[in-house]
């Protein structure tokens, strides 16, 4: 059985084309409008809010039968929700998939930007739970609206205020609010803020897609992120001090793998491509082995 | 205002901060206000006093922005020249919002951030207008938490850790950080017990005295109004039917129901 075939259970990609096109228009508006959240309506998917539905959709929109598909959940491949996520379109789209980031014309991704630099030719799908920046402190989306529309950002100071007043640093660590090209004020979605400054000025398409919250936004490429920070206070893109034990790398984002319950642990790259990469091109950690 | 500011400033006001003509607001059939023209000049405080459902809150939040009235213009002074605040565009009204204007409610809960920190309630105004210094926001949110005796190793409580006399003065507080031009207050002591009205008041009374605040006071209180205003308004089903110095209209009150509203007061 093939995707797209008129004997296929399936349109192409799951969706109909009616859907597609609906999603597409969402998709050029934000391109148009970056950072702006577009409202669509949202399908229900095979699988639970919270599994990246939002995100699904989006890929689903872009997906061409050429593409090559790369799915990650926190960095990795291999998790139940990147695992599923690559299959549904392979089964739905017929689509050939890989773990590689710089084979890959779109990656979706739960939680993280790849470590290796994306070009011109990617798209990069990000999977949304809430899309709205200014909710923590506003929750009346008419009011978050009319906020967004008149620039009315400073209450997003006065979050990271709080940061700095109760734990003497801005202790937010994900979903780290933004400035878009000197206007809209965007949530990049539970990323660890050590990848905000990939956002800023990057080569590829990204595009946020929030399933249940029912929006879409978007960063054309090479737009201008700032992460939002004080004169006295500025924003810092942190991750743990320490080299990956497995690749060595000083440069990547870490995970902390509990190995015992003696206290034993090891830092590895988030990026498990990346790692495995630098891995394969003879580079080692200090606990690791050399390929 | 002391008298060497006076000598410094030579010319008297050119003209009216705040120029009403005509307003009014009706909800569906009822009036809410109606016919309101009155003109109040930089320094002045101006209160508005009437019974229950005469049209006070109506006609204060038709002049701050909160409600669309019906008719009527309401010319604000503004950086760029007097405009009508009903027919400028959102945008610009709530920059008037964040900066040239105060609006501090009776409830202090409509008022304040309850899941944000007393200074953080403190700096959004200056955040809102640019501050970008945490260092600079903390120490002018501290030393304006000083100012209405707050003390200073409460500024990083919640409100809702506050008494209610504490949320109010910490609500005034928020409103007068950026020096607004215009300060509304709706009933500023209601709902507080009389000991902690009357505390402040007497902080207002500085405060209006000290930074020379231009402000419209909604109250029952005649209390309120002999202490702080210079002017006062009576209404009466939606309408002002009395106007003047304050002193004047309570000493010698001329509608018949401000005579009423003044005796029934001063027998208390
Ligand atoms: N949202 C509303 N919908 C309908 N009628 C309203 C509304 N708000 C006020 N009114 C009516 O408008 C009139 C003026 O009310 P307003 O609240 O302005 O009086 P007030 O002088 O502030 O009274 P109080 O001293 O009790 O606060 C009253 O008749 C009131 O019932
Ligand atoms: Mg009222």
């Amino acid at each position: 059985m093939s995707p797209g075939d008129s004997d296929s259970p399936y349109n192409f990609a799951y969706l109909d084309e009616d859907t597609k096109r609906m999603i597409r228009r969402a998709i050029l508006k934000g391109v148009a409008v970056p950072g702006y959240q577009v409202p669509f309506a949202s399908r229900e998917m095979p699988m639970p809010y919270g599994w990246g539905t939002g995100g699904v959709q989006v890929t689903a929109a872009c997906l061409v039968p050429e593409d090559r598909l790369k799915v990650i959940d926190q960095g990795a491949d291999d998790t139940t929700n990147a695992v599923s996520i690559r299959k549904f379109f392979e089964r739905t789209a017929g689509i050939a998939t890989t773990e590689t980031t710089t084979e890959a014309s779109l990656i979706q991704t739960r939680h993280r930007i790849p470590e290796t630099p994306l070009t011109e030719d990617q798209i990069l799908v990000y999977q949304v739970p809430i899309p709205e920046p200014l909710r923590f402190l506003e929750p009346r989306e008419t009011e978050t609206r009319k906020m967004h529309a008149l620039e009315d950002y400073g209450l997003m100071h006065v979050k990271l205020y709080e940061d700095i007043a109760r734990h003497g640093a801005i202790a937010t660590s994900y979903a780290y609010p933004v400035r878009v090209g000197d206007r809209y004020v965007m949530d990049p979605s539970p990323i660890p803020k050590f990848d905000n400054p990939k956002l800023s000025d990057n080569a590829a398409l990204q595009l946020f897609g929030a399933g249940r919250e029912q929006r879409i936004y978007a960063l054309p490429p090479y737009t201008k992120v700032v992460s939002l920070d004080f004169e006295d206070h500025p924003f810092q893109a942190t991750k743990a001090e320490h080299d990956c034990d497995l690749c060595g790398a000083s440069d990547s984002y870490l995970d902390e793998v509990i190995l015992d319950d003696r206290g034993g642990r090891m830092f590895v790259c988030s990026d498990t491509d990346f790692c495995t990469r630098r891995r394969a091109a003879g580079h080692v950690g200090c606990l690791g082995e050399p390929a | 205002m002391s008298p060497a500011r006076n000598l410094a400033e030579p010319a008297a006001p050119a003209r009216p901060l705040l120029s009403v003509a005509g307003l009014g607001k009706s909800y569906g059939g009822r009036i809410g206000c109606a016919d309101v023209s009155f003109d109040l000049w930089p320094g002045e405080v101006l209160g508005i006093v009437g019974e229950s459902g005469s049209g006070k809150s109506t006609l204060l939040g038709c002049l701050a922005g909160q409600l669309a009235p019906d008719r009527g213009q309401v010319i604000f002074d503004t950086a760029e020249g007097p405009q009508d605040t009903l027919t400028m565009s959102e945008p610009q009204r709530r920059r008037l919002m964040r900066g040239d204007w105060a609006f501090v409610h009776q409830n202090p809960r409509d008022g304040l951030r309850m899941g944000v920190s007393a200074s953080g309630n403190v700096g959004e105004r200056l955040m809102a207008v640019g501050a970008r210094h945490y260092g600079d926001i903390r120490a002018e949110a501290a030393d304006w938490l000083g100012r209405v005796e707050i003390a200073a190793d409460r500024i990083d409580d919640r409100p809702r850790q506050f008494s209610g006399g504490m949320q109010q003065r910490l609500q005034i507080a928020r409103n007068l950080v950026t020096n607004p031009r215009l300060v509304f207050m709706d009933e500023p002591t209601g709902g507080l017990d009389v000991s902690v009205q009357a505390r402040l008041l007497d902080l207002l009374r500085g405060l209006v005295r000290q930074m020379g605040l231009s402000a419209i006071i909604v109250t029952h209180d005649l209390a309120v109004v002999r202490l702080l205003a210079d002017r006062l308004m009576v209404m009466k089903d939606g309408r002002v039917i009395e106007q003047g110095l304050t002193d004047q209209v309570l000493d010698d009150p001329q509608a018949a129901y401000t005579q009423l509203l003044v005796s029934s007061v001063l027998q208390v």
